[in-house]
C-alpha cells in the first residue's frame, strides 16, 4: 500500500512538471492561468462532490468570497501575502457555519442543493446592491456591480514592490495547483479520505460503525471551500477586479458542468473538464453565431444522457485498452467496495 | 387607511405572484420529482410566447390564458419524451439535465429574440386610492392564482384523472397492474406541470420586462416556495407562500425591496433548517 502510494505521488510530480513545461507551447499562458485557477475550482467541488457525495450548488459562493477577500484584504493591507492566507481561512469558516447548520440539521442531498444556491442567490444579490459609498470594509468600497478594480495583485512574501504577473504567475499558480492536487491525494488515502468515501456510499453504514458522520462531512465541506477559495485569489489577481458575476448562478452551473463532464469521482477529471470546457468556451466567444450558453446546456444534456461517468473513466479505458493490460481496470472497478468494506 | 388598503393589496400580490409562479413546479417537483431548474425558463417561454401572440394580432387575454399553456404545454411534452424520460427516479440527474436544458433555452432566447428587453403593456388600467395609485393588473394575478389553485384542488381531489395520477405517483407499479400507463401519467402530467408555468410566465410579463435570463429571477423562489410547502400540493403552495409573501413585503416596506429578497431567502433558509420536510410535514397533515 505505502508504496503504491509512493509510485502514485512520483508519477503525479513527474506527469505536473511535464505539465508546467509542455502546455505554454499550445497555449498562451495568459489563458492557461485562468485555466489552472478554473482547474482549482473544479477541483475543490470534485472532491466534495465525487468523493464525498455533497452536492453543493454554491461552489461559486466559495471562489467568490475567495475572490472578494483577496481583493479587499489587498486594498487594507497594501500587500498580499496575508490576503491569500485571508482568502482561504475565510471561505473555509463561512463554510463550517454552512456545513455545520446543514448537516447538523441532518438535511438531505436536496434540500442540500436548494440551501447552498439560495445563500449563493443572497450573497449575489447582496454585493450587487453594494454600489453606494457607505458600503465599505476598512479603507476597501464594495462597488456593487461594477466590482473592485485596482487592488493590489500578488507579490513575492515580504516583498510588496516585487509583483508577481504574467508567465511568473502561471508558474506560480501551476505549481499551486500541483501541491492543492497532492493535497488531495494525500487526503484521499488518509482514513478521513476513506471514511468520507465511505459516507458517499453507504451513509448509514458508516454511521452505525461509530464514525461521526456530521463533522465529517462539516470538515470537508470547508476543506472543499478552503480549495475554492484559494482559486477565487489566484483568479482576483490574474483578472485584476473581482465582480458579483463570480457570485453568479451561471458560474456555480459552469462547476458543476465541469465536474460532470470530466468525471466524478476522480481527481483529474474535474480539471480536465473545466480546462477543456474553459476552453471550449473562450473560442467560442470569439464567435457570433451560436451563442455559448446553448452549447453549453447541449453538453451537459448530453453528458447526463450519454456519458454519466464523464470522460476521465474513458479515457483511462481507452489508455489501459493501448497500453493492453486489462487487469489494471477490473481492479479499479472493485476498488470502492473494498474501501468501504475496510473502513 | 388609504395606506393600509395599498400595502393590502401590496401583501396579496406578493402572495398571489409567488403562488403562480410555484404552481408548475409544484405539479413538476411536488408530484413528480423531477427537480426542473428550466422552470424559470419555461416560465420565460411562455411570456414570449403571449408577446409573440400579441404581435401577430390576437388578444391579450386569449394569449396569456390560451396560447402561452399550450405552447409551453407542448414544449414539455417534447423535452419529456426527449430527456427526462429516460431520468425517472434520478433526481440528481434530472437536476442536472434540466440545468442543461435552461442554459440551452436562455442561448436560444438569446439567438431568436434578441440580448435585450421586450415587453407587453399591461391591458388593465391602474386606478387610484386617495393619494395612492395602484396597478389594477394587480387584482387580475390575485384573481388568477386564486383560480388557479381551486382548480388545482378540484381536479386533484375531484376528478378521475386526477386520482389516477396521484396514485400512479405513489406507487407506479399498482397503477400499472390497475391497467393505467405509468409511462403515459407521467408524460401528461409533466405536460400540464410546463402548461402551468407557460401560464404564470404569460400573466406576469407584462409586468417585468423579459430577457433572456429572466428565469432566474424566478428560479428559486419557485424553489423554497415549493420545498417549504412540503408534501401536500394545494395547502403547502398556499401556505408557503402566504408565509414568504408576507415576509417579503414587511421588509420591502421597512426597508428597501432588495432586502425584502434576502429576508425571504434567509426565511427559507431558516424555515428549511426547523422543518426540513416543509410546513406541510406538521401542519395541515393530510390535506392535498
Amino acid at each position: 500500500m505505502r508504496g503504491d502510494a509512493r509510485r502514485d505521488t512520483a508519477f503525479i510530480l513527474i506527469a505536473g512538471v511535464v505539465l508546467i513545461f509542455f502546455m505554454p507551447l499550445l497555449i498562451d499562458t495568459h489563458v492557461l492561468t485562468l485555466l489552472i485557477a478554473y482547474g482549482m475550482l473544479a477541483l475543490s467541488l470534485g472532491l466534495i462532490w465525487g468523493f464525498g457525495g455533497v452536492l453543493c450548488f454554491g461552489q461559486a459562493a466559495f471562489f467568490g468570497l475567495g475572490a472578494y477577500t483577496f481583493a479587499v484584504a489587498g486594498i487594507n493591507l497594501g500587500e498580499s501575502t496575508l490576503p491569500v492566507i485571508l482568502a482561504v481561512l475565510v471561505p473555509a469558516v463561512f463554510a463550517l457555519a454552512l456545513g455545520a447548520m446543514m448537516f447538523y440539521g441532518r438535511l438531505g442531498d436536496v434540500y442540500l442543493a436548494v440551501i447552498t444556491l439560495v445563500v449563493t442567490l443572497i450573497l449575489f444579490r447582496w454585493i450587487n446592491s453594494t454600489a453606494g459609498p457607505e458600503y465599505t470594509i476598512g479603507v476597501a468600497r464594495l462597488g456593487g456591480f461594477n466590482g473592485i478594480p485596482g487592488f493590489p495583485i500578488l507579490n513575492v512574501p515580504g516583498r510588496p514592490e516585487l509583483m508577481i504577473w504574467g508567465e511568473t504567475l502561471y508558474y506560480v499558480a501551476a505549481v499551486s495547483l500541483l501541491v492543492v492536487f497532492l493535497l488531495v491525494t494525500w487526503l484521499l488515502r488518509s482514513s478521513f479520505g476513506r471514511i468520507a468515501v465511505g459516507i458517499r456510499e453507504n451513509e448509514e453504514r458508516v454511521s452505525l460503525l461509530g464514525f461521526d458522520i456530521r463533522a465529517r462531512k462539516t470538515i470537508l465541506f470547508a476543506i472543499g471551500a478552503a480549495i475554492a477559495g484559494l482559486a477565487g485569489a489566484l483568479y482576483a489577481t490574474w483578472a485584476e477586479v473581482v465582480t458579483p458575476t463570480l457570485f453568479s448562478l451561471q458560474q456555480s452551473a459552469e462547476i458543476i458542468i465541469w465536474c460532470i463532464v470530466g468525471g466524478l469521482g476522480t481527481r483529474f477529471g474535474p480539471i480536465l473538464g473545466a480546462a477543456a470546457l474553459a476552453y471550449l468556451k473562450f473560442a467560442l466567444g470569439q464567435q457570433a453565431i451560436i451563442d455559448n450558453m446553448f452549447v453549453l446546456g447541449l453538453v451537459l444534456v448530453l453528458f447526463v444522457l450519454f456519458l454519466p461517468r464523464g470522460l476521465a473513466p474513458e479515457l483511462a479505458r481507452g489508455w489501459h485498452w493501448l497500453a493492453g493490460s486489462r487487469r489494471r481496470p477490473a481492479r479499479r472497478r472493485r476498488a470502492p467496495r473494498a474501501e468501504v468494506s475496510d473502513g | 387607511m388609504d395606506l393600509a388598503a395599498v400595502i393590502l393589496v401590496e401583501v396579496l400580490y406578493a402572495i398571489a405572484s409567488l403562488a403562480l409562479i410555484s404552481a408548475g413546479l409544484a405539479v413538476v417537483f411536488g408530484m413528480m420529482k423531477v427537480i426542473n431548474l428550466a422552470h424559470g425558463e419555461f416560465m420565460v417561454l411562455g411570456g414570449y410566447a403571449t408577446i409573440t401572440a400579441v404581435g401577430l394580432g390576437v388578444n391579450i387575454f386569449i394569449a396569456m390564458l390560451i396560447v402561452a399553456p399550450l405552447v409551453v404545454g407542448l414544449f414539455g411534452l417534447i423535452v419529456e419524451r426527449l430527456i427526462f424520460r429516460h431520468l425517472y427516479g434520478r433526481m440528481i440527474d434530472t437536476m442536472l439535465a434540466s440545468w442543461g436544458l435552461s442554459l440551452m433555452m436562455i442561448g436560444a432566447f438569446k439567438m431568436i429574440f434578441g440580448n435585450t428587453t421586450t415587453g407587453v403593456s399591461g391591458p388593465i388600467p391602474g386606478f387610484s386610492i386617495g393619494n395612492y395609485q395602484i396597478n389594477g393588473y394587480n387584482f387580475f394575478i390575485i384573481i388568477v392564482s386564486v383560480l388557479l389553485l381551486v382548480a388545482m384542488l378540484a381536479v386533484l381531489r375531484g376528478t378521475r384523472a386526477g386520482l389516477v395520477a396521484r396514485g400512479a405517483m405513489q406507487r407506479a407499479d399498482m397503477a400499472s397492474a390497475m391497467g393505467h400507463s405509468p409511462d403515459r401519467i407521467y408524460m401528461l402530467t409533466f405536460a400540464v406541470g410546463s402548461a402551468l408555468s407557460g401560464l404564470a410566465g404569460a400573466v406576469l410579463a407584462p409586468l417585468v420586462g423579459l430577457v433572456p435570463t429572466a428565469g432566474a429571477a424566478f428560479i428559486a423562489k419557485a424553489f423554497i416556495t415549493v420545498i417549504a410547502g412540503g408534501p401536500s400540493l394545494v395547502a403547502g403552495l398556499a401556505s408557503a407562500s402566504g408565509f414568504f409573501g408576507l415576509v417579503n413585503q414587511f421588509f420591502s416596506f421597512l426597508v428597501s425591496p432588495v432586502v425584502g429578497d434576502v429576508a425571504l431567502l434567509v426565511a427559507a433558509v431558516i424555515l428549511l433548517r426547523l422543518l426540513p420536510r416543509g410546513i406541510t410535514s406538521r401542519f395541515f397533515r393530510g390535506k392535498l
